[in-house]
């Protein structure tokens, strides 16, 4: 009767948006490696997870806010403070891992939470809460901290963590980093809520049909803190690795990148209207735009064609996403 | 049989309104009940109070599966066996089929999600009344039809024992219309109670066993559908008579306004030939994909024919786009006016008179305030639109009255040729009955009307002639006076 009815789940994902953008990264991966001899290398790989970790982690933290029907945009502020308040304080009274870490996120968490008290009683677009709040958060940190850098930080952090480590033949070691260890949690942590948990399906239910989710009797209200406060979450820990990378603090450099995130996490199939993204999605997506940045770059082109590039690949993956979708309702209707 | 759901004097106001008045009802398990009446009658409070989404006033009494309160919560309401099917379906189109249906396992303090129980859930609730869906895809690749399915399975997940929908059919074609009352036969076999709410009730009262009237949030009462008819139901909804007739005008002297010949677009619709003549109300009736709205939307040039001709006053034209359909005479008011029709958001007056923008533009091309607001309030006059205010939106007027809005907007182009496609869908009695009085004026002035409708009633009584479309072809012309219902019914779906 209905010959998809058969279809099987290999074939429904193919002709997912995750499927195709698989084949479009597969495709400029082969590309890279064949065209240059420093891309697929196991060193440029670790290189890239590291130094893509900031970015990935706030882009796990994006998703849920995408998926249920908002947008953050000032994430990039609220790290910049989370960083600062954690490290000022680990260095005056000389903080650990636990203390310094649990500073960091619960003033990320705070931060989340006041976005979310402002979208949920002003009722109005969470973007333009969020582009007020980047504004006030920024202001506040730079006003207060006059704009100074931190460069001595605490011994114990500035090390950071090197586990597993192995030293290849010419000599380079590779390790798990406090980076890739903090991306890897952050996807796996937003993996399970979101496929693996109740609150992650209303957050889905949410995005998709906010009034048919409130008539149904879920919390709209402490699913818009749960999923701001985790934004705020996920901007705590990315400070830190980025701080940890960055071996300084510095309250003026994040600011600017948070349109990188949203970037990695719409070419990854999220939608801007809610309800639909998925991890694997936005993990393809910043493994996409991570290679055509630092592919670009290996193969020796200036940076700001990089730039370029990405904003090409972001409207051919917007359009052709528009395109299947027209093409869908088109057989529909006729 | 013991009634399952008792209530008694429900009242409720909302500021000084008054929008249910010492109502009582009572539902039996097994039954399917029609609640009817027009829009402000009260249907939607009384199943918010059923729903527990609304508190009655102090004084009333409800007794629920044996359990007795002065109010409901939604969870006690659910809790004890009420399911609601809103008009929008309240689905979660970007979730799967299993997921819409079990959702209700999501509630609850936080836990991680049991999938297996999830799939084995939903497949039972499908299983139970014989529904086949694939409980994989998303429900957003659904046809309406089958949207409403998943609807009715998430109730039946949800030990559903009085199941409430709200205008089921609107949106659904003939053919889908039987499945859903086959699938209400099966529900009141399982003793669950079915309540209706509709305005189109030929098709309800074929499975319902009684009928509740509302009318200005008072009981009217409660009969037998056995004893109940178009007519009669008309009445008591609105404490109006309606007499459906058309005076026979003769329109054979008047000329020729349109001439069809031979019309073809492959695929859609064959060698269709007709005429219309000036004052002239010419029903075009058919099943859904009959073709008769692609016929309509050649006409009015957004559907190029491959052959055949279209004369206009005589004139042969080539109809490539609406532009040129416009500036031929022909004006067509879309079936579906919420989304093709109107800009829900802008004012109303906005909507008036975007099409004659062109006409009012002064020098530089800019619109003169009160030649705008002359053009508004004429047709506001004109049509009878019942506007607090034109600056609002026109999201903020009843369905009728946006239908109005919609003609007056097209009777701005000063058409001499006017389509109409389904003009009464979602719009209650009295409103159809004004919209059928301003088309009989626009007639008597001298303008051309072709009705599509697959309500045979209106095409019957409100046209002057009916052709009958199947699959693509026209296969009948019926003058209303020698011809019935019950005829033209056969000859639509024969």
């Amino acid at each position: 009767m209905r010959e998809r009815f058969g279809t099987s789940a290999l074939a429904r994902f193919a002709g997912s948006h995750e499927g195709r953008l698989l084949a479009v990264t597969l495709a400029v991966v082969a590309g890279l490696s064949v065209a240059t001899t420093g891309f697929l290398t196991v060193q440029n790989l670790f290189d890239l997870l590291t130094s893509y970790a900031f970015l990935g982690i706030l882009a796990a933290g994006l998703l849920v806010v995408l998926v249920a029907g908002g947008i953050d945009i000032s994430f990039t502020a609220t790290a910049s403070v989370a960083q600062y308040l954690a490290l000022s304080l680990a260095n005056a009274y000389g903080l650990g891992w636990t203390t310094t870490f649990a500073l960091a996120v619960a003033a990320g968490v705070a931060c989340g939470l006041v976005n979310a008290w402002l979208v949920d009683t002003l009722r109005v677009s969470s973007i333009i809460v969020t582009i007020a709040t980047l504004n006030i958060f920024y202001g506040l940190l730079v006003f207060v901290t006059g704009g100074q850098y931190i460069y001595a930080l605490p011994d114990w952090f500035s090390a950071g963590i090197f586990w597993f480590e192995t030293v290849d033949a010419e000599g380079v070691s590779y390790g798990l980093n406090l980076q890739i260890l903090l991306l890897v949690a952050a996807f796996a942590l937003t993996w399970l809520l979101l496929n693996r948990t109740t609150i992650g399906r209303q957050i889905y239910a949410l995005g998709g049909n906010r009034d048919a989710a409130r008539r149904l009797g879920f919390s709209t209200r402490r699913l818009t803190f749960f999923v701001y406060g985790y934004m705020g979450l996920m901007a705590g820990l990315a400070s830190l690795a980025q701080a940890q990378l960055a071996q300084s603090v510095a309250p003026t450099v994040l600011v600017g990148r948070e349109l990188d995130v949203l970037a990695a996490v719409v070419l990854g199939g999220a939608s801007l209207t809610g309800g639909v993204g998925s991890v694997l999605g936005t993990v393809l997506g910043l493994v996409l735009l991570a290679a055509i940045q630092s592919g670009l770059v290996i193969v020796g082109v200036s940076s700001y064609w990089s730039q370029l590039c990405v904003g090409l690949v972001i409207l051919l993956s917007v359009s052709s996403t528009a395109l299947t979708l027209r093409r869908r309702a088109g057989r529909v209707s006729a | 049989m013991a009634a399952f759901l008792e209530l008694q004097r429900i009242s409720k106001r909302f500021g000084g309104v008054r929008a249910l008045c010492d109502v009582d009802l009572a539902l039996e398990a097994g039954e399917v009940h029609c609640l009817v009446g027009e829009n402000g009658s009260g249907k939607s409070t009384l199943i918010k109070i059923i729903a527990g989404v609304q508190p009655p006033e102090p004084g009333g009494r409800i007794v629920l599966a044996g359990e007795e309160r002065t109010r409901l919560t939604p969870a006690e309401s659910t809790r004890l066996g009420v399911q609601v099917i809103y008009q929008d379906l309240s689905l979660f189109p970007n979730l799967s089929v299993a997921e819409n249906i079990a959702i209700g396992l999501h509630l609850g303090r936080p836990r991680s999600v049991d999938w297996r129980a999830i799939r084995t859930a939903a497949e039972a609730a499908m299983a139970r009344i014989g529904v086949a869906l694939d409980p994989d895809v998303k429900v957003e690749t659904l046809s309406i039809a089958d949207r409403q399915l998943v609807a009715i399975c998430r109730a039946m997940a949800a030990e559903a024992r009085l199941v409430i929908m709200d205008e089921p059919t609107a949106s659904l074609t003939r053919h889908e219309v039987d499945a859903l009352l086959d699938l209400v036969r099966e529900l009141k076999r399982r003793d669950i109670c079915v309540v209706f709410v509709s305005h189109r009730l030929d098709e309800v009262m074929e499975v319902a066993e009684r009928v509740t009237v509302l009318r200005d949030g008072r009981k009217v009462g409660t009969y037998e559908a056995a004893e109940m008819d178009d007519h009669r139901l008309a009445l008591l909804m609105t404490g109006k008579e309606f007499r459906y007739d058309l005076k026979d005008v003769d329109v054979s002297e008047q000329p020729v306004a349109l001439a069809v010949e031979g019309l073809t677009r492959t695929g859609d619709y064959e060698e269709v030939s007709f005429t219309l003549r000036r004052g002239e109300i010419l029903g075009i009736t058919g099943l859904l994909g009959s073709g008769r709205t692609e016929l309509a939307l050649s006409l009015f040039g957004m559907n190029p024919p491959d052959a055949g001709t279209i004369r206009v006053k005589g004139r042969e034209v080539t109809l490539r786009s609406n532009r040129a359909a416009i500036e031929a005479g022909i004006a067509y008011v879309s079936e579906d006016r919420l989304t093709l029709g109107l800009v829900l958001e802008q004012p109303i007056a906005a909507n008036l008179v975007v099409t004659i923008l062109d006409r009012l533009a002064g020098p530089l091309g800019l619109i003169r305030r009160a030649d705008r607001e002359a053009a508004v309030t004429g047709w506001i006059r004109d049509l009878g639109i019942k506007v607090s205010n034109p600056a609002n939106p026109v999201r903020t007027l009843s369905g009728g009255n946006q239908q109005r809005v919609v003609l007056a907007k097209w009777m701005a182009t000063r058409p001499r040729i006017l389509i109409l496609d389904s003009p009464t869908v979602g719009v209650d009695i009295s409103a159809k009955d004004g919209i059928y009085e301003i088309v009989k004026r626009l007639a008597a002035e001298g303008v051309a009307i072709i009705m599509i409708s697959d309500e045979i009633p209106e095409v019957l009584y409100h046209c002057h002639r009916v052709l009958v479309m199947r699959a693509g072809r026209l296969t009948g012309a019926f003058r209303p006076r020698d011809t019935s219902e019950a005829a033209l019914r056969v000859a639509v779906n024969a």
